[in-house]
């Protein structure tokens, strides 16, 4: 008997439904059996994750506070891997994002009066992200340069020198000497519409909805599909291949760092520690979990951001330690993601053709 | 299908039973704990955790305590406080510095229950502040340092440049030099209070720079045992490291929160409790000096006695004269830094190798 793993001819209609569906179970079952083998009750437990993250207006609110930027992000990575530019930097993008909106608040209060400081500071964030996105793409569509590595690595100096102005020339002098920029104006806050969940939500999936009518529904996201499909077809057809791939890449960034601007102007108030901790990393998760649907995105970030959130609950109401929230994170998406192979691909069993090539030995 | 559905019900149902019966159970007074390591971290939160244990055991089933570890500073810090603000705790220890604004915010919310926050500076009608001198401690195990070097570099890994931190080099220093003027201490900075590799690394740096004993302000032993695989001596921090590490851990200055947690929640357990600002030294057992090791000869134990019986007495460790890296006398012979001078330091002493970030 042997197994063989094939690609399917057509999209399994029962397969896109029953393996996300079984993929669940099967994390279930595994951390229920972890939750087991540490003496907690796997359903005590469960419920009281559920009841943390969707439980409560409180829960929810957070729940929302870190969707919020996965949306944004995953949308941002979904758009770059359409075309197979694997865009790892949303985390510095998104960073980027944030220092831009934060020096924008910080410092154009004198030009930008009442609440155009707002708009000035996500607008910077915006193009912020752009712009440092826009580094690896050029130099990919004119070098050929490697954008994976450039991507990732770009997220370090990114993150390095946010560091850096946080530390040094942007800290607060009120502030005790210790890192972290002074609070922004209230005139460059984002509106909360519940808890600390803020208006930022509506724009996000707004922005999922737009981009999927662009990509299904416009000529340049159809020169976008094809790209992807393959980059000679569509030079073939004469799409301008580079020009594109330097947009959408731009566009990617740029949803990346309005992100970094929400957070910095919804959440922080400020630019300090905590702004990079993930959420672009994440991403990648929720882009490929969301088969690059952009549809599909705002309900993979708010599921990863309930785990999240939910997580907490097990340190805080069942009492064991921080890891089992991320072992238990990790445990129940790679089922979700090993699962989704199976949409693609199917595994069939092909019987040999003559018993006596493979005797059974306990029969003998 | 069927059954799944069944199943969720029943589940829906389990929690359902189970959550109103805790809610109706006698009401001990619930306390929580913001940890920013974990327990295991055998240094800032290990002690901490020992703090929290101790009100546990000293009031029994009158309270009911919780903790949460590894919670960054920033954001993620405000959800967890709020959350057990609305799970009804009603005293919340927030157990580190940068938890300072997330538990202010959190406190303006909730005007009934109790926030105490460890070693910042602001506070609300319910929300108090609490720290120790511990650079009373460090000045005794500086005494040790200076008589104990060979080279003359004492290593110092510190975590942010902040006063707590800055006062805690200056008190040490103090002590280095009031043996041995010729002793100088380099430091270090890390940028973050629980980062064990980082700590290590920092400790290695300053080996390699001949200094041939660590001090340290982080929350860890790593700076610790880089010493010791070195060959080298090192001074112990929050716990007494010397029991985890061996007995090339000189002295350290340890904390002790269970006295204090005993007291705050015997006050809220009385209706007595009182927003404040508690600054206690050594003379409060909130800061102390660990046992010596026994590579510390008796003269200079002689010493450090002396000195701590000094301390205890009323003495302060800031008493001039003391003069900045300049080598200017900023306060005279005599003259004491005021509390407040001491609570916003931003300057180091003379003897001191580095730059405040």
């Amino acid at each position: 008997m042997k197994l063989l793993f094939e690609k399917r001819k057509t999209t399994s209609v029962t397969a896109l439904i029953l393996v996300p569906f079984v993929s669940f179970l099967v994390s279930l079952v595994l951390t229920a059996l972890l939750l087991a083998i540490f003496g907690a009750n796997p359903f005590k437990t469960f419920g009281a994750m559920a009841v943390g993250a969707f439980g409560s207006s409180h829960g929810f609110a957070e729940t929302l506070v870190k969707a919020i930027p996965l949306m944004m992000t995953g949308l941002g990575v979904a758009i770059a891997f359409k075309l197979k530019f694997w865009n790892i930097g949303a985390e510095g993008q998104l960073t980027m994002g944030g220092v831009a909106a934060a020096g924008v608040a910080l410092f154009m209060e004198r030009f930008l009066p009442g609440r155009s400081l707002l708009v000035g500071a996500l607008l910077g964030g915006l193009l912020a992200g752009a712009l440092w996105a826009g580094v690896p793409a050029l130099l990919k569509t004119s070098l050929k340069v490697d954008e994976t590595l450039v991507t990732l690595m770009m997220n370090y100096i990114a993150i390095l020198y946010s560091e850096f102005l946080y530390y040094g020339p942007w800290r607060d002098p009120k502030g005790y000497g210790f890192p972290g920029s002074r609070m922004f104006s209230a005139d460059a806050w984002l509106p909360r519409i519940m808890g600390r969940a803020h208006i930022g939500i509506w724009i996000a999936l707004a922005l999922a909805i737009i981009l999927w009518v662009v990509l299904k529904r416009t000529r340049w996201g159809f020169e976008l599909q094809i790209i992807g499909a393959s980059q000679k077809a569509a030079r073939y057809q004469g799409i301008a291949v580079e020009r594109n791939i330097a947009l959408a890449v731009m566009l990617s960034g740029a949803l990346c760092g309005l992100a970094g601007a929400f957070e910095v102007t919804g959440i922080s108030h400020r630019l300090q520690q905590g702004l990079s901790i993930g959420y672009g990393y994440t991403a990648i998760i929720v882009a490929w979990m969301s088969q690059l649907n952009p549809l599909a995105v705002p309900f993979v970030a708010v599921a990863l951001a309930a785990l999240a959130v939910g997580g907490d609950q097990v340190q805080m109401v069942m009492g064991l330690p921080a890891a089992m929230g991320v072992v238990m994170q990790g445990l129940i998406l790679f089922p979700m993601l090993a699962g989704s192979l199976f949409t693609e691909y199917r595994l069939s069993v092909v019987r040999p053709e003559a018993k006596a090539v493979c005797p059974d030995p306990v029969e003998e | 299908m069927k059954k799944i559905i069944l199943g969720l019900v029943a589940m829906l149902m389990v929690v359902s039973l189970v959550l109103p019966a805790t809610a109706q159970a006698k009401k001990p007074l619930k306390v929580a704990f913001v940890y920013i390591g974990p327990p295991g971290d055998l240094g800032w939160t290990y002690e901490h955790e020992r703090g929290r244990l101790a009100v546990q055991k000293y009031f029994g089933d009158k309270i009911e305590t919780k903790y949460v570890e590894n919670v960054p500073e920033g954001p993620d810090a405000e959800r967890i406080i709020r959350q057990y603000a609305i799970q009804g705790f009603d005293v919340i220890f927030a157990t580190s510095f940068g938890y300072m604004d997330p538990t202010y915010a959190v406190a303006q919310e909730f005007p009934n229950v109790i926030f105490e926050h460890c070693s910042g500076y602001k506070t609300a009608p319910n929300m108090a502040t609490y720290f120790g001198r511990i650079e009373e401690a460090r000045y005794l195990t500086g005494i040790i340092a200076g008589r104990m070097t060979k080279s003359n570099k004492i290593g110092y890994v510190a975590a942010f440049g902040i006063p707590e931190v800055v006062r805690g080099i200056n008190g040490f220093t103090l002590g280095v030099r009031s043996v041995n003027p010729n002793a100088k201490v380099q430091v270090v900075w890390t940028n973050t209070w629980y980062d064990p590799v980082k700590e290590r690394e920092a400790a290695v740096a300053l080996l390699d720079a001949g200094c041939d004993i660590i001090a340290q302000h982080q929350d860890t032993t790593e700076p610790q045992k880089a010493a010791q695989e070195r060959g080298k001596l090192s001074i112990g921090y929050d716990s007494d490291m010397g029991k985890f590490v061996g007995d090339t851990v000189l002295a350290s200055a340890v904390w002790d929160w269970g006295t204090y947690y005993i007291a705050t929640i015997q006050n809220v357990l009385n209706g007595t409790w009182k927003t404040h600002a508690f600054w206690g030294g050594l003379k409060d057992n909130i800061a102390g000096l660990s046992a010596l090791s026994p590579r510390v000869p008796a003269s200079v134990k002689k010493e450090v006695e002396g000195a701590q019986k000094k301390i205890m007495s009323g003495w302060s460790i800031f008493t001039g004269p003391i003069k900045d890296q300049s080598g200017k006398v900023v306060y005279k012979s005599g003259e004491v830094i005021p509390d407040d001078k001491q609570l916003s330091m931003d300057w180091f002493v003379e003897g001191v190798v580095g730059k405040v970030q």
